[in-house]
């Protein structure tokens, strides 16, 4: 049996092992990593960030700013405090100085997120949290309750108060339980309300295998993100308990007097065997009392109040506590943790110092308001409480219980919890539509003595130290003392915010849950000026940390984005292609020839498959293009108002290349315009602009042209497509569609016919991305796969990826959109004045033509670049300078390479470019840099090969 | 997240539409007749008041239907959501 | 176009064929059923619903078409999903697609619709059984719960990346899926799966 010197008597549980800072320790089944620490006596945890002082357990909850630890053991997770942690078996963890260690090693955990929509999300499972839920609850209400500990309870956790009798965490966990068997209630414990959001978005994440160590299931996701629309929201977010700045407040053993009354009761913890008490307020009296029950000496209660509540100092004379009222701690000292305590009467009279290795503080009780503030409420300074409490909002969302600082003393009731959560949850009821359940009731609490006001102290003066306020902490995450803050304010810093961002108090990982009043207080009282006065700063998700894998959930590795395959898929990667990945596609880039020895680089496949293309014949898997049926008797007329060049005259059977343009003039998109009827067309895209083409269209149709009868369908994967390219490509087409006629008067370029092709049923399109003679075959990409296997049965076809259909397009000169165009290029940029036309009298983008800057001689043309040294492959994005030496920068540029490669048909390299006056400047020699090199190019027309176009008819 | 009305579908997560910016800008009747600083205006020039501001949206997830909706900038509550061709309706 | 499909020599090959056995393991358990339909009749419908071709084609193809948004109807071997204030997708049975068609075409009796065959454009996955709402709402921000999204209901909405038309069914739900993106969802389904399988 183990010895946990600081366990209380009669705890009982499975007892846990654990490891810290390479001890081996053990704890109870429901411990925290923290609580069990101190069951074993380890006062210093970890060691604070700047300054290295040694930091002890400060807290019970999320507010915790010292006991930072990092998780060891089952898997290596940083920045975590002690205090949230629950133990397992085979637990190993490290203090931190201030920082963690991310792990060397992939997380192998899943994780995952889950919408859910509810009438009313209640947040906190504390008495006032508990209430709500269960009147909207009983009323058949989709209710959501959240709480981020293990167990429901929240405050009551703490205490040893009584509910109908029963303990508050019994009657808590039977309530919650009922709760939960009810089909619309959803009870999420281990979870953390991170985020308020704009109409009640509410982000949370529930930690759902954490706490069970190596035994977590491995299908179960480890940290899961709610994504939550509730109708109406209630904040039952209890209040967390702040410090007094004194010298010598960061010591292991000081510790919140709230956190001390938990360990003892929730924990059966005793944080010590002698305390002092220091307060501003009532609460710490029942700490006190508390405490003193499980046996822990009470040396003192310094109350900085002249008048503390009557009723509970007679139950501290009763139990010979005695109650210095008007005294405040004027420091803890000790070495490496408390010794002792000295406290001073305000006013007159000298220090005393009392031995003890506890110092219990409450400095008053802050209500936790983070998420109304996030939800866009403003928040308001409660003079009585000395605390900002929730005031207007437009969401539908209120604070209850603590959290709205009921009871007016800055002491939580439980009285009050429970009536205020109660009326909330009416008042959500009555929101979201539903019938009041005739009777509510709430549990009958004790009798709480009358409360006498709280005086807030933010600071204990040290005048006789000469103003030293070096160990006077206000943050102790940050290590920021009052003496900074003095010099913030020294400085001239007025703002509450400027004073956060020039001491950084505020902003370590606990976001200031304890120090942000504190600092404020502190601002307030070097300025002289009121704290409502001075207000707060802004409060911003996340409300505690979270991990980037818990943010990521599922949406990573190969379900990081959607990844988009053709028809044919299957049979490239059975083949070895490479894939590129064109916006969410994966197209084949290369194929590497397969067989013995070496595999063929991407630089001989892509030249072998370009002489394929242009001497033979090749294949290409071309799908991806967007298609877009476009019908209605206006269809015609809409066409000519969105191209720049006229499609009514188009024949049916006949295809038309076109180019849209912004308003602005600009190259929006390209593509073909078929014509399959009259009032029926099918317009190709480029494959990353299929669906803004689409919503383009309907932009338009909508919203300006409701007149045009035309409707546009998106048909981009009803047909799956394969170009079939090169010289041989005829009598390859033949033999796969025996019915058709493919001679070319028969069928001509640029025109398409309804074929069976391999025995499918296709629709065949004359037209040439190369230069080449060349074919498309549509068929419904049920049977792409068939098409494609069927083209390439017979072994003559060389399949070919997008690196060879980029170089032979180039080679002719033919732009990408995209690529060779940026937003800023017209089509008269691109060399392409023959596509806008004159005759119509508008069209999208025509008015800008006739703006002075589309018609500056010194716009950036698309011209072709042979480099001089035919070997040298000039790197896309390359920018040309005039001169042969870079002259000092700023250095001009007159343009940049759009597109670069190696032609197998030109026998060298070359590149195309957008250069300011470009077309001008053919024959000229410009510069490119090259590593560290400027290399000489000669600027020459963009069509590179066949410029005559004699190759397009075989 | 906005929960943002379609006229259509009803309330939809923002991500399930496209901004189309300021409403009720209209392409010009006779661009050929405007003066460059006309058209410029037309291209360049949209309001961004801080308060009630008329804009576009299309629910590209959804009907893909435009319309527009009068939203509050500074807090972004939503006013009002009205169909294309719909005058806007008077908010408060 | 010569033949039709159906008739064709040539394998037909549906969008989520890989899938077929990893589908089946994990609809093992009872729990949750995943599944392709391949091949049913897709026709994209616009026309103007207060039009007499509205009414024409309703009663040709014995469905009237819903105009409540949101809905679908059924009737006969056939179902009508609303996508639009104008546009509806009429779901047959494989096969049916040319001759459905042409009973709209005529139908609209020279009004102006738009009638396109896109069955090939989507397939359909099932996602059935007792979990399949909870498998649903890892990727699908709608709220599902039955009161809302019931039996009868239909939406265009995202699942975790992707484009889907979502259909609420007695059993459970069907997801019309962009072929491209049936080998995501499919993947996707299958790793929020895990967590129902595996007794998580």
């Amino acid at each position: 049996m183990s010895v946990q010197p600081y366990r209380r008597e009669g705890a009982s549980g499975r007892v846990l092992r654990f490891r810290f800072d390479g001890r081996e320790y053990e704890g109870l089944e429901g411990d925290t990593l923290a609580s069990a620490l101190l069951a074993n006596g380890v006062r210093a945890v970890a060691s604070s960030v700047k300054l290295g002082r040694p930091r002890g357990v400060y807290a019970a909850g999320c507010e915790e700013p010292n006991a930072l630890v990092q998780i060891e053991e089952p898997f290596p997770e940083p920045m975590l405090q002690a205090t949230t942690v629950e133990l397992y078996d085979g637990l190993v963890a490290t203090g931190l100085p201030g920082q963690g260690r991310l792990a060397d090693r992939p997380d192998p955990a899943r994780y995952d997120a889950v919408h859910a929509h509810c009438d009313v999300l209640v947040v906190g499972a504390g008495p006032a949290g508990i209430a709500a839920a269960s009147v909207a609850a009983r009323a058949g209400a989709r209710v959501i309750l959240a709480d981020e500990r293990p167990e429901p309870g929240g405050s009551l956790l703490g205490t040893a108060e009584t509910l109908d009798g029963r303990p508050g965490r019994e009657w808590a966990a039977e309530e919650v339980v009922a709760l939960a068997a009810l089909p619309e209630v959803r009870v999420l414990r281990r979870t953390t309300v991170l985020g308020h959001y704009d109409d009640n978005y509410v982000i949370a994440v529930e930690r759902r295998t954490n706490h069970l160590g190596a035994q977590a299931p491995a299908g179960m996701a480890r940290e899961r993100v709610w994504r939550i629309r509730a109708r109406r929201v209630v904040l039952a977010t209890g209040g967390h308990e702040r410090f007094v700045a004194f010298a010598g407040n960061d010591l292991p053993g000081v510790m919140l007097a709230g956190a001390a009354r938990t360990y003892a009761n929730r924990y059966r913890v005793l944080p010590g065997r002698r305390a002092v008490v220091f307060t501003t307020n009532d609460s710490a009296y029942a700490a006190a009392l508390d405490l003193a029950g499980a046996g822990v000496e009470i040396a003192a209660i310094a109350d900085v109040r002249q008048a503390p509540g009557e009723a509970w100092a007679a139950r501290c004379a009763e139990r010979g506590i005695e109650v210095l009222t008007g005294h405040v701690v004027t420091a803890a000292k000790g070495e490496g943790e408390v010794s002792s305590v000295e406290i001073t009467p305000r006013v007159g009279g000298g220090a005393r110092e009392v031995p003890a290795d506890l110092l219990l503080v409450s400095g008053g009780w802050t209500p936790v308001v983070h998420l109304f503030s996030q939800a866009g409420g403003t928040l308001r300074y409660d003079e009585e409480l000395g605390a900002f409490t929730p005031g207007e909002t437009r969401q539908a969302v209120e604070a209850a219980g603590f959290a709205r600082g009921v009871g007016g003393t800055g002491v939580r009731t439980l009285r009050a919890c429970l009536e205020d959560g109660a009326e909330a949850g009416r008042r959500a009821l009555a929101a979201a539509g539903f019938a009041m359940p005739a009777e509510i009731a709430v549990p009958s609490a004790e009798e709480e003595p009358a409360a006498a006001p709280a005086e807030h102290l933010w600071l204990v003066e040290a005048p006789e130290n000469d103003g030293d306020y070096g160990t006077h902490f206000v943050d102790l995450q940050r290590d920021v003392t009052v003496a900074e803050v003095l010099r913030a304010t020294g400085a001239g810093l007025t703002s509450v915010e400027h004073v956060k961002r020039y001491t950084t108090a505020g902003t370590a990982h606990d976001q200031g849950k304890t120090s942000g009043l504190l600092t404020g207080g502190v601002v307030a009282h070097a300025l002289g000026v009121d704290v409502a006065e001075l207000g707060t700063t802004t409060f911003r998700a996340p409300y505690t940390p979270v991990s980037f894998a818990a943010l990521a959930g599922r949406d990573r590795g190969p379900l990081h984005d959607p990844v988009r395959v053709t028809a044919m898929h299957e049979w490239h990667a059975a083949r070895g292609a490479l894939f590129e990945n064109v916006g969410q596609w994966k197209r084949p880039w290369y194929y590497p020839r397969q067989g013995e020895g070496p595999g063929e680089d991407m630089e001989a496949a892509v030249l072998r498959e370009c002489r394929a293309a242009r001497e033979d014949v090749a294949a290409m898997d071309a799908s991806t293009l967007g298609k877009i049926d476009v019908i209605g008797p206006d269809a015609a007329v809409f066409l000519d108002r969105l191209y720049t060049n006229m499609m009514s005259t188009l024949k049916v059977g006949s295809i038309r290349y076109g180019v849209m343009c912004r308003p602005d003039g600009m190259v929006f998109d390209d593509g073909t315009v078929i014509r399959l009827a009259d009032d029926r067309f099918l317009v190709t895209t480029t494959t990353g602009n299929a669906a803004a083409v689409l919503d383009w269209m309907e932009e338009w149709l909508q919203t300006e042209w409701p007149d045009l009868r035309v409707c546009c369908t998106s048909v981009t994967e009803q047909w799956a497509t394969v170009a079939l390219v090169g010289p041989r490509s005829r009598e390859v087409l033949a033999r796969l569609a025996p019915g058709l006629a493919v001679d070319n008067d028969s069928f001509p370029f640029m025109t398409w016919r309804d074929a069976e092709v391999a025995g499918i049923e296709a629709r065949v399109c004359r037209i040439s991305f190369s230069g080449e003679l060349a074919y498309e075959i549509n068929v419904s990409s049920w049977f792409g796969l068939a098409l494609w296997e069927a083209v390439m049965a017979s072994g003559e076809v060389t399949p070919y990826g997008t690196e060879t259909m980029h170089v032979l397009r180039a080679e002719k000169g033919f732009p990408i959109v995209g690529q060779d165009t940026d937003g800023t290029v017209t089509p008269q940029d691109l060399g392409m004045e023959w596509i806008v036309s004159k005759k119509k009298p508008d069209f999208v983008g025509k008015r800008s033509f006739a703006r002075a800057d589309t018609s500056r001689p010194d716009r950036k043309h698309l011209v072709g670049l042979l480099p001089e040294d035919p070997g040298v492959l000039l790197p896309e994005g390359a920018h040309l300078v005039e001169t042969s030496a870079l002259p000092e920068p700023p250095v001009p540029t007159l343009g940049f390479v759009t597109s670069s490669y190696r032609s197998a048909a030109l026998g060298r390299t070359f590149a195309l470019a957008l250069v300011s006056g470009g077309r001008e400047r053919v024959g000229e020699r410009l510069y490119a840099p090259v590593g560290a090199d400027l290399v000489p190019v000669t600027v020459t027309s963009h069509v590179l090969y066949d410029p005559e176009g004699a190759r397009r008819d075989g | 997240m906005l929960l943002i009305p379609c006229p259509w579908c009803g309330p939809r997560d923002e991500a399930e539409f496209h901004y189309g910016g300021q409403a009720h800008v209209a392409y010009p009747e006779d661009p050929a007749a405007l003066s460059d600083e006309e058209w410029a205006r037309y291209l360049f020039f949209r309001d961004n008041p801080k308060g009630l501001f008329a804009e576009r949206w299309s629910h590209t997830a959804g009907c893909r239907r435009w319309f527009n909706a009068v939203r509050d900038t500074a807090t972004n509550e939503i006013h009002a959501v009205y169909r294309v061709g719909e005058p806007r309706p008077v908010t408060a | 176009m010569a033949d039709s499909a159906a008739e064709s020599t040539a394998e037909r090959r549906s969008p989520a064929a890989a899938f077929a056995a990893r589908f089946e393991a994990a609809s093992a358990g009872g729990g949750l059923r995943l599944a392709e339909i391949p091949f049913l009749t897709q026709i994209n419908l616009r026309v103007d619903p207060k039009s007499p071709a509205a009414e024409r084609i309703g009663t040709a193809i014995g469905v009237p078409l819903p105009v409540e948004p949101g809905t679908a109807a059924g009737g006969g071997d056939l179902e009508v999903l609303w996508l639009g204030p104008d546009e509806w997708l009429v779901v047959g049975p494989d096969g049916a697609g040319p001759g459905l068609v042409e009973r709209l075409i005529e139908a609209a009796d020279g009004e102006h619709v738009s009638v396109v065959d896109v069955s090939a454009q989507r397939t359909t996955l099932v996602v059935a059984g007792d979990r399949a709402r909870d498998v649903l709402a890892h990727g699908c921000a709608l709220d599902l719960h039955p009161r809302v999204f019931g039996p009868g209901r239909c939406a265009q909405t995202m699942l975790a990346r992707a484009g889907v038309v979502l259909v609420a069914g007695e059993d459970g739900f069907r997801l019309l899926v962009r072929s491209s993106f049936a080998g995501y969802v499919a993947e996707w389904l299958l790793d929020v799966s895990a967590e129902y399988v595996a007794g998580g």
